[in-house]
C-alpha cells in the first residue's frame, strides 16, 4: 500500500535511505537471503513535485510496518494514510469522499478521539485559517470526540502553495493540498536529550547527535547486534548505536581519548553513563593500519559505522615513526630497559591508505549482508555526482547508498552506505597485504596526493577578471541547499 | 577489558606466527553486571575460540565453564548465564596480556588495552 511520507525539510540525501534500510531492518523484503539486499522501496513524488520536496509516497506492505519504521526514524515527520488529494479543496473533498468507506469508518467511529491539525510548508497558516480549514472537513462524518492532547487517531490536512521562488525552498509549481491518517511519526526528542552541548566528553571532531543516529540507522544498530568504530574517538557514534540496543565496540590510536578523557567523570565511559546505555563491550588503543584482531577471527561485527579522520579537521595517525617512514633515520631497536613505558611514535596516515585499511577490516570482519556505514570527503569542484564511480570499492562490498552534507564552498562529506555480499577469501586477503607494503613504502607519495586539508583551506584564486566559459554553464547547487539540508 | 575482548586479540608484532592467546597477567579484576541477552550470546557463541575463553576465565577466579562446549549447550539456561558471565561480566582492570611468543607484554590500564606497537615491532 502507498503512504504519504512527509519529512522534516533536513538533510535531503539522507531522507530516502534511512526509510529504505529501516525498511530492511524491520524486514519489509522478508527473511530471504539476507546477502541479497539490492530491494529498494518503491517511491514516487506527488504531482508536480521537486524531488527536494518533503512529500513522498512510498510504497509500504504493512502500515505496521510504516509506524516501526516512522517512529524509528530521524527525518521521518509522518507516514500517514492518505485520504484523498488535490490541488484545491474541492479536488481534495472528492477525493475523500471518493476514498473507500469501510477504510475511513473505523476511525470516524464514536467510541474513538481524535484530532486534526492542519501543517503547512512553506508558508505560516494563522490560526483563523486553520480552523477555518478544520470546519470545511465536516463532509468527513467524524463520530468520535475530540481530545487535543492524546487522540486516538490524528488527521492531518497539509498544503504547500507557489511561495515564489526565493525563500530557499524547493520550487513548488502548484498548490497541492494532502489529508491523510497518521500511522507514525520520528521522536525527535532523541535529539535535544543527546545533543552534543550537553553532553559531558567532547572531542574536535564529536559527531552530531541527529547524524549519529543517522549512522546507526543506516547500520542497522539494533539488539544482539555488535556495532565497531575504529575511530572511536569520544564515542558519540557509538553511543547512537547503544541507543538503538546494539553492543558496541571501539578502538582509537589515540590513548588519552580512549582511556583518560578528562578525568574519572568525563570520559566516553561517562558518555555512556550520562545517558544510562550500556558500556561498551571494549574500548581498546589500537591502530586501525595494524588492527590486533586474532588471525582466524572473521564475521563477527554486524555492522562497521565510523567518520575516518581525513585530514580536513582532524588527521589520521598510524603505528611507525614519521622520520622512520621517510627514510630520514635507520630503523632503530627500543632497548630493553625502555620498553615497558616506551611511547611508540606515529605518522600521518593518509586518506587513502586509511579507506583501503578499512575497507579491508570490514570485509574480513563484518558478517555476511553486514553493513559498513562511514564518511568519505569529497572536493565539492569535483561535482562527484557525475563521477559517482570515485567511490572507494571493494569487490566484498556493494555501494546501497551515498548522501551528501556540504561542509563548505570547498569541500562535503558523502555518507557511504555498503553492504558485505562477497566472502573473504585468501586472494583478496594477499591482494591487501600487498597494498599495504606498497603503501608502506611510498609513504611519502601518499601523503601528498591524498592531501585534502591544504585542497580545503588553501587561499582562492586570485580573482580572475572573467569566469572560464565552463564554470557558467556548470549547473550550480540549489541555492537552499546547507549544511543541514 | 571484557573476555571477549580477549577472545578477539592476538599480538601482531611482526613476524609472530602465534599471538593467540595472550597470556593474561591480573594486577586487578572487577566483575560488572552486563544486561543479559541470550540472542547476543548465541550469535557470539560460534565466534569464540573456547579454550581460549575457559583458561582465560579460570585465571580471572572463574571456574564454572566446560572443558568443551558445542551449540546444543546453548539450550541450558545455566550455561548461559555462565557462558554470559565469563564473556561480558570478567573486567581486567589494571594488567597486561602477553603475547606467547615473545613475552611482550601490552599493558592493560584502566580496562583498555594498549595494543600499540613499538617501531621495531611493526
Amino acid at each position: 500500500m502507498w503512504y504519504l511520507c512527509v519529512f522534516y525539510h533536513r538533510l535531503l540525501d539522507y531522507r530516502k535511505a534511512e526509510v529504505d534500510s529501516l525498511a530492511h531492518l524491520f524486514g519489509a523484503f522478508g527473511t530471504e537471503d539476507p546477502h541479497n539486499q539490492n530491494h529498494c522501496l518503491e517511491w514516487r513524488l506527488p504531482l508536480h513535485h521537486h524531488p527536494d520536496s518533503p512529500f513522498h509516497f512510498v510504497n509500504l506492505p504493512s502500515e505496521d510496518l510504516a509506524r516501526k519504521i516512522a517512529n524509528r526514524s530521524i527525518l521521518v515527520k509522518g507516514m500517514y494514510e492518505l485520504w484523498g488529494e488535490g490541488s484545491s479543496y474541492e479536488e481534495l473533498e472528492a477525493a475523500i469522499r471518493n476514498y473507500p468507506e469501510e477504510r475511513k469508518l473505523p476511525y470516524l467511529d464514536s467510541g474513538s478521539t481524535f484530532k486534526i491539525n492542519v501543517d503547512s510548508f512553506g508558508k505560516v497558516l494563522s490560526l483563523d485559517d486553520q480552523n477555518q480549514r478544520i470546519q470545511g472537513l465536516n463532509y468527513i462524518a467524524f463520530k468520535g470526540r475530540v481530545n487535543l492532547k492524546n487522540p486516538d487517531h490524528k488527521f492531518w490536512l497539509m498544503e504547500t502553495d507557489d511561495y515564489g521562488s526565493n525563500n530557499g525552498l524547493p520550487p513548488i509549481v502548484h498548490r497541492r493540498i494532502f489529508f491523510g491518517r497518521e500511522v507514525g511519526g520520528a521522536d525527535r526528542k532523541l535529539i535535544p536529550t543527546y545533543q552534543l552541548k550537553s553532553r559531558k566528553y567532547l572531542g574536535p571532531t564529536a559527531m552530531d547527535a541527529e547524524m549519529a543516529f543517522l549512522m546507526a540507522n543506516q547500520g542497522l544498530a539494533t539488539s544482539g547486534k555488535l556495532v565497531y568504530d575504529p575511530f572511536v574517538g569520544t564515542g558519540s557514534i557509538l553511543v547512537a548505536a547503544a541507543h538503538f540496543g546494539a553492543m558496541t565496540m571501539g578502538a582509537d590510536i589515540d590513548i588519552r581519548v580512549v582511556r583518560d578523557g578528562r578525568g574519572p567523570d568525563c570520559n566516553v565511559w561517562s558518555n555512556f553513563k550520562q545517558y544510562g546505555l550500556p558500556m561498551p563491550i571494549t574500548l581498546l588503543r589500537a591502530d586501525n593500519n595494524l588492527p590486533p584482531w586474532r588471525p582466524e577471527l572473521k564475521e563477527i561485527f554486524d555492522a562497521i559505522i565510523c567518520d575516518p579522520p581525513y585530514g580536513v579537521r582532524a588527521g589520521g595517525r598510524k603505528s611507525g615513526g614519521r622520520k622512520l617512514l621517510k627514510g630520514a633515520v635507520s630503523p632503530y631497536t627500543v632497548p630493553d630497559d625502555k620498553r615497558t613505558d616506551h611511547i611508540p611514535s606515529t605518522a600521518p596516515y593518509c586518506l587513502a591508505e586509511c579507506v583501503h585499511d578499512l575497507l579491508d577490516l570490514a570485509a574480513r570482519m563484518l558478517v555476511m549482508g553486514g553493513r559498513l556505514v562511514f564518511f568519505y570527503p569529497v572536493l565539492r569542484e569535483d561535482d562527484y555526482v557525475e563521477k559517482e564511480n570515485n567511490f572507494p570499492e571493494h569487490q566484498c562490498f556493494k555501494l546501497i547508498s551515498t548522501s551528501e552534507q556540504i561542509l563548505s564552498s570547498r569541500y562535503s562529506r558523502v555518507l557511504l552506505t555498503m553492504v558485505k555480499t562477497g566472502t573473504y577469501t585468501e586472494e583478496i586477503a594477499e591482494a591487501a597485504r600487498i597494498k599495504h607494503i606498497e603503501f608502506k613504502e611510498n609513504h611519502l607519495k601518499w601523503l601528498e596526493e591524498g592531501n585534502l586539508h591544504s585542497a580545503v583551506f588553501s587561499p582562492a584564486d586570485a580573482p580572475s577578471a572573467v569566469a572560464p566559459e565552463g564554470k557558467l554553464n556548470k549547473e550550480p547547487k540549489p541555492k537552499y541547499r546547507g549544511k543541514y539540508v | 577489558m571484557r573476555l571477549l575482548t580477549h577472545n578477539m586479540l592476538a599480538s601482531n608484532i611482526k613476524g609472530v606466527t602465534n599471538g593467540f592467546p595472550l597470556r593474561i597477567e591480573v594486577e586487578k579484576a572487577i566483575e560488572k553486571q552486563v544486561d543479559f541477552n541470550p540472542e547476543f550470546l548465541k550469535n557470539m557463541f560460534t565466534k569464540i575460540h573456547w579454550k581460549a575463553l575457559v583458561d582465560a576465565s579460570r585465571i580471572m577466579g572463574f571456574a564454572e565453564l566446560p572443558e568443551e562446549a558445542d551449540s546444543s549447550m546453548l539450550e541450558s539456561d545455566d550455561f548461559l548465564r555462565n557462558f554470559h558471565h565469563a564473556l561480558l561480566e570478567l573486567h581486567l582492570e589494571e594488567g597486561a596480556l602477553v603475547c606467547p611468543e615473545t613475552g611482550r607484554r601490552f599493558p592493560v590500564n584502566k580496562g583498555i588495552p594498549n595494543m600499540l606497537l613499538h617501531e621495531d615491532e611493526v
